[in-house]
């Protein structure tokens, strides 16, 4: 292990190590936790000029209930929901099948075909921006949830597929080669052998995209405007500017907005991790 | 089971079928891919030869104007502020990596509740940019921020890092490296976990220790890590949108715009909807970001074909 173990170091390096680690934790963390202490004070706090002393008094409740049932975020928030859910069934489904024609067949233009969608993926978004707009206006999907599933779920099957391409290609293959023997038609192959082994890449991919589109600001701004379709990203710069100033309150409502993706993290740590650093070991 | 393998007893299907099957498989991701994200990259180039407000068909109401769009660029003050600042993305973001190496190194320790402490440092990461963004916004502010509380328990000043043309872009930097630390330093925390012990003893019994270990037996076996963290903080830098909007919407002055940024305002803002002009950015800001595409796909190529089977 690298670098040397605290165990083998002396007793002084292991109570310094064990002090510093929250120690650089806190500071770590310190712009979250001053917005964290924030959202708990009163307004009237910041009138007086009292931003980093004792709160005059505790408002967890009253502030956080002010975002609940005084604003629009629920519906943005629940706007999330109703995006982020579909284009991760959506994307992971098809990826699937796009892993599996990718990773398990061999045919002229396998690799050209894997190698479009690796690169589609690394496009800046800007390039895509004025066509898909359009695209979506003029099929009359501007402004509405589908208009944005659509197309996070067509951009997201492309590191979908890199994803879901390589981990096929790690099974192992006699038991294809076994099952063709066998007489077993290809569609079942994928259904009863190939799809059960690749439920942990499915769970992985699920949080990360999940995450990561519960994250997109740029084409909830480019493809939406209103608290009817428009996501809780979006939406909170709305919310701020009902609350202007009152930093209290935007606090709390950031907070909220960024809780989903974190306690979906903090859920599926294991799974989160293994998606996201896939092909950092060799 | 007895298995047909006269060819003439079999349907056109059966015989086909490792063709048809693989394009049965592919063709419901390839036409969706196809449709929002290789076709609209040519379309892209198209409308940037065009001045077009986005109303109505491009054909009846855009109006061709060749290069046009390309030339206003070469003289356009904005254009160039942003493509520098494109520039100062790409080379401070790069500092995630040995920043995200050097917390990977702190933490790749066996204390009580380490894997706490690594979740938890690398929890900016999940945050989306927005918060992330409006989380420094307030951290920078000259009254009630925080940076601004701390530099005056030593007496300095207060500084309006958002609000001073010189410092806001570098302050936004900062704000974007929180997170992409983080991931790198996830990344390296893996690879830490899979370099060779017995290579790490065997160096040690050579008298190898600290840097020298670091340089010459650690870093070698996180090629796979750093190739990965590169790709991404390049990726990032280059896509940074969400921060820029959400803590200075591109001033003061114009000052802190990125092509990204630029290319948004251009076609879609108030600043009026010029999408064709918008687009001929896209184009430029497309071409950096191929250079460094075509650089990562050589390299998975490279390793795809020394891995066929």
């Amino acid at each position: 292990m690298f670098p040397t173990p605290i165990e083998k170091r002396s007793r002084a390096a292991q109570i310094t190590y064990q002090s510093l680690v929250p120690l650089a934790l806190v500071m770590w963390l310190m712009p979250l936790i001053a917005v964290a202490l924030f959202s708990i004070r009163p307004g009237v706090d910041f009138s007086n000029g009292n931003y980093w002393g004792l709160p005059s008094s505790f408002e967890l409740f009253t502030n956080y209930g002010k975002v609940f049932f005084e604003s629009d975020m629920p519906r943005y928030l629940w706007n999330s929901v109703l995006i982020t859910v579909p284009t991760v069934i959506g994307a992971v489904a098809l990826s699937c099948m796009t892993g599996f024609a990718l990773g398990i067949y061999r045919f002229r233009g396998n690799l050209l075909i894997f190698f479009m969608f690796i690169a589609g993926n690394f496009v800046p978004f800007q390039i895509l921006m004025v066509p898909v707009r359009d695209l979506t206006v003029d099929a009359g999907l501007y402004d509405t949830k589908l208009g944005l599933i659509l197309f996070h779920i067509a951009f997201q099957t492309g590191f979908c597929t890199l994803f879901m391409r390589n981990f096929i290609r790690a099974l192992p293959y006699e038991l294809i080669e076994a099952a063709r023997v066998e007489g077993v038609k290809e569609w079942r192959i994928f259904w009863f052998i190939v799809l059960p082994l690749m439920k942990p890449a499915i769970a992985a991919l699920s949080v990360l995209i999940f995450t990561f589109i519960w994250n997109d600001y740029f084409w909830a701004v480019v493809l939406t405007q209103g608290p009817d379709a428009q996501p809780v990203t979006a939406g909170i710069t709305s919310f701020n500017s009902q609350f202007v100033a009152q930093y209290h309150l935007m606090s709390a409502g950031s907070i909220v907005a960024a809780l989903p993706p974190v306690a979906m993290f903090f859920l599926m740590q294991r799974h989160f991790i293994a998606g996201l650093t896939l092909g950092a070991v060799k | 089971m007895t298995i047909a393998t006269d060819p003439e007893t079999q349907g056109w299907f059966q015989r086909n079928r490792m063709i048809i099957t693989p394009l049965m498989f592919l063709l419901p991701g390839v036409l969706f891919f196809a449709i929002y994200v290789i076709i609209p990259i040519f379309q892209s180039f198209y409308i940037s030869t065009y001045e077009w407000n986005g109303l109505g068909d491009l054909s009846e109401q855009g109006e061709f104007v060749g290069l046009d769009n390309y030339r206003e660029l070469m003289t356009d003050r904005a254009f160039e502020v942003s493509l520098w600042n494109n520039v100062k993305w790409l080379a401070l973001y790069l500092l995630a990596i040995p920043g995200g190496l050097f917390i990977a190194l702190f933490l790749n320790q066996t204390i009580v509740g380490i894997r706490l402490y690594k979740s938890l440092f690398f929890f900016p990461f999940v945050i989306s940019q927005v918060v992330v963004g409006l989380v420094f916004s307030w951290f920078y502010l000259p009254r009630e921020g925080l940076l601004n509380g701390f530099l005056g328990l030593f007496g300095a000043g207060p500084v309006n890092v958002l609000g001073d043309p010189t410092l806001a872009t570098y302050g936004i930097i900062a704000a974007g490296l929180w997170p992409q630390t983080a991931y790198c330093m996830i990344l390296y925390l893996t690879g830490l976990n899979a370099v060779d012990p017995e290579q790490i003893e065997a160096a040690r019994l050579d008298g190898a220790r600290g840097r020298r270990m670091l340089w010459h037996v650690i870093l070698p076996q996180l090629r796979p890590a750093t190739f990965i963290a590169f790709v991404v903080t390049i990726i990032g830098a280059l896509r940074s949108f969400d921060l820029i909007s959400i803590m200075t919407n591109g001033g003061p002055f114009g000052s802190t715009r990125v092509l990204s940024f630029y290319m948004f305002e251009k076609a879609l803002s108030e600043y009026g909807f010029r999408m064709g002009y918008g687009s001929a950015i896209a184009v430029i800001l497309f071409l950096i970001m191929l250079v460094f595409i075509g650089y990562f796909l050589w390299s998975m190529w490279r390793d795809e074909r020394d891995a066929r089977r």
